[in-house]
């Protein structure tokens, strides 16, 4: 921790204060078919932070992401990004405020016909009408920030996964957004490309003044960089604070995600009937 | 029993949802069409990928159908000493029934089950929600070039495999079994009315171009994205076209060539 104090100290650009809310969602309910994903979910994300969203799998966490963004729509409750109802919002005006967010997909989601410098350029090229000497000098700039200028001509297929979510990352940030959204960034990378993105995400947050949520499973990872923590689990909120405060927790649920415990409140067993009876009855089913 | 019923009732609920869905998405891809206009390059690409490389098999295909036409033809006539209408035979059964169909069915199994194959992939590795969160619409550029491509290939492709059927059968009839040449083409011209038989085939191929490409793009697009999901949907691509396009030659047949 010592080490995030004297960076952010050393960071020109303070981050604003924690009321300044960027996304609010009240009163969150989602299911899919019979299972409820998220029951009454409240959750604020504040302006020019970086914000974690941690759970274990299946807790919903790449679902609000996809909430947040418009892809899916809830089943109650409310999702304001810069205070706009995303759920309210017509077409062109979801599409209006998507160009203000970036999404990370966990799979970096690359145009696979295309290469690295036309993945970049893409949303320029869909949404802009700049001459492409100035496409040309954006695509380079985002490229050196996450380090891939001399990667510009590779085809998507040749690079490595922590490349594809770099190149993902230049192009997210192509159209300078306000809020960028990463889906599980660490998830399956090499300690040399979990540090890299780690450092990416955090200071793409400082220095162009981002917004960034971070939905992940990593706990040591995106406690480093976060400067708040949601922890998600059975459909609700069960445990927010800063990384220091979630460290010190007696909340059972926070513990167990955050030790790494096998059984918990979040069984070790999934839902079944009696050990003995399913051995004894020799039924199939 | 109740069981039975319960299960033909989610069969049949199931059914017309996606009856439902493929409309609605018919009419969404339909609407964004507009949006090509002023980017042409995506659709000129599309009829490369669709079009252009599907020509061997339409060319090599047409060929041999040409051929056999001209061979069954030729043993069935000269039986009558009317072996001399050999050309009329060979292009009306191309012009009317066998180039649509067949180059429809062969544009399904080659370019449709490519294009299944194409969007459904790009759904399961999320290249589409991607696009959809860059607030670009998959729909407008990622299907419409494809919808719109395939239905203007097919017309051209049917229209070049049934020139090629007529030079196969020319090759067997006048080359090898002594057809007369002459009586070959100026029967064939006198004999197929532009109106009657190639406008109709033409229209032809346009409805089964419409169908099977919409099917393709469908499928891809509503595919569970797993690479099962994606592969059951580029055999129902290949099943539904089949049986689509059969079902409507029957269709349109009984309205255009019905003279009773």
């Amino acid at each position: 921790m010592t080490t995030r104090k004297k960076k952010k100290a050393a960071n020109p650009h303070p981050p604003p204060p924690a009321d300044d809310a960027l996304v609010v969602i009240r009163g969150l309910r989602f299911s899919r078919g019979p299972r409820v994903i998220f029951d009454g979910v409240d959750l604020t994300i504040s302006r020019g932070r970086v914000t974690a969203i941690m759970g274990p799998s299946g807790s919903g966490k790449t679902t609000l992401l996809k909430l947040i963004g418009g892809q899916l729509r809830p089943d109650a409750g409310t999702i304001k990004v810069d205070g706009e109802d995303v759920h309210r919002l017509s077409r062109d005006g979801l599409y209006a405020l998507r160009r203000r967010m970036g999404m990370l997909f966990q799979s970096g989601a690359l145009l696979t016909d295309l290469d690295v410098f036309e993945n970049v350029a893409y949303p320029l090229r869909e949404h802009t009408g700049l001459p492409e000497a100035i496409i040309r000098d954006i695509v380079l700039m985002k490229l050196e920030a996450v380090g891939l200028r001399g990667a510009r001509h590779l085809a998507a297929r040749e690079l490595s996964g922590g490349m594809a979510r770099r190149v993902a990352l230049a192009r997210a940030i192509a159209l300078d957004p306000m809020m960028i959204m990463y889906d599980e960034p660490f998830t399956g990378q090499d300690p040399i490309s979990l540090a890299t993105l780690a450092k990416l995400v955090r200071e793409l947050n400082d220095i162009i003044g981002l917004t960034s949520v971070v939905v992940s499973h990593d706990v040591a990872e995106t406690a480093a960089i976060a400067d708040y923590v949601y922890v998600l689990s059975g459909g609700r909120v069960v445990g927010k604070g800063t990384p220091a405060t979630l460290a010190r927790t007696r909340s059972r649920w926070v513990r167990q995600f955050m030790d790494g415990l096998p059984d918990g409140p979040v069984p070790f067993h999934y839902p079944a009937g009696d050990y003995v009876e399913d051995l004894m009855t020799g039924e199939e089913g | 029993m109740i069981e039975l019923l319960r299960r033909l009732g989610r069969g049949g609920i199931g059914f017309f949802q996606r009856l439902g869905r493929a409309h609605l998405f018919l009419a969404r891809v339909l609407w964004g069409l507009g949006e090509l206009y002023p980017r042409p390059g995506l659709v000129v690409a599309q009829l490369w990928s669709l079009g252009v490389l599907s020509l061997l098999i339409i060319l090599v295909s047409g060929l041999f159908v040409g051929m056999v036409l001209g061979l069954q033809g030729y043993n069935t006539l000269v039986d009558f000493g009317a072996e001399e209408s050999l050309g009329v035979l060979v292009a009306l059964s191309l012009v009317r029934e066998l180039g649509p169909v067949v180059s429809a069915l062969l544009f399904a199994g080659r370019a449709g089950s490519a294009l299944t194959a194409e969007i459904g992939l790009m759904k399961a590795t999320e290249q589409l929600a991607g696009m959809e969160m860059m607030a670009v619409d998959p729909l407008r550029r990622v299907v419409g070039p494809r919808f719109l491509a395939g239905w203007l290939s097919l017309p051209l492709l049917a229209a070049i495999f049934s020139a090629m059927g007529v030079l196969g059968g020319y090759f067997v009839g006048v080359g090898l079994l002594g057809v007369d040449d002459g009586a070959f083409w100026s029967q064939m011209q006198s004999k197929v009315d532009l109106r009657d038989d190639v406008v109709n085939g033409v229209i032809k191929t346009i409805v089964f171009g419409f169908v099977v490409t919409w099917i393709a793009v469908f499928e891809g697009y509503d595919c569970v994205p797993t690479s099962e999901g994606v592969g059951r949907a580029t055999t129902r691509t290949v099943v539904h076209s089949a049986l689509a396009v059969l079902a409507l030659d029957f269709v349109l047949t009984a309205l255009m060539f019905n003279e009773g």
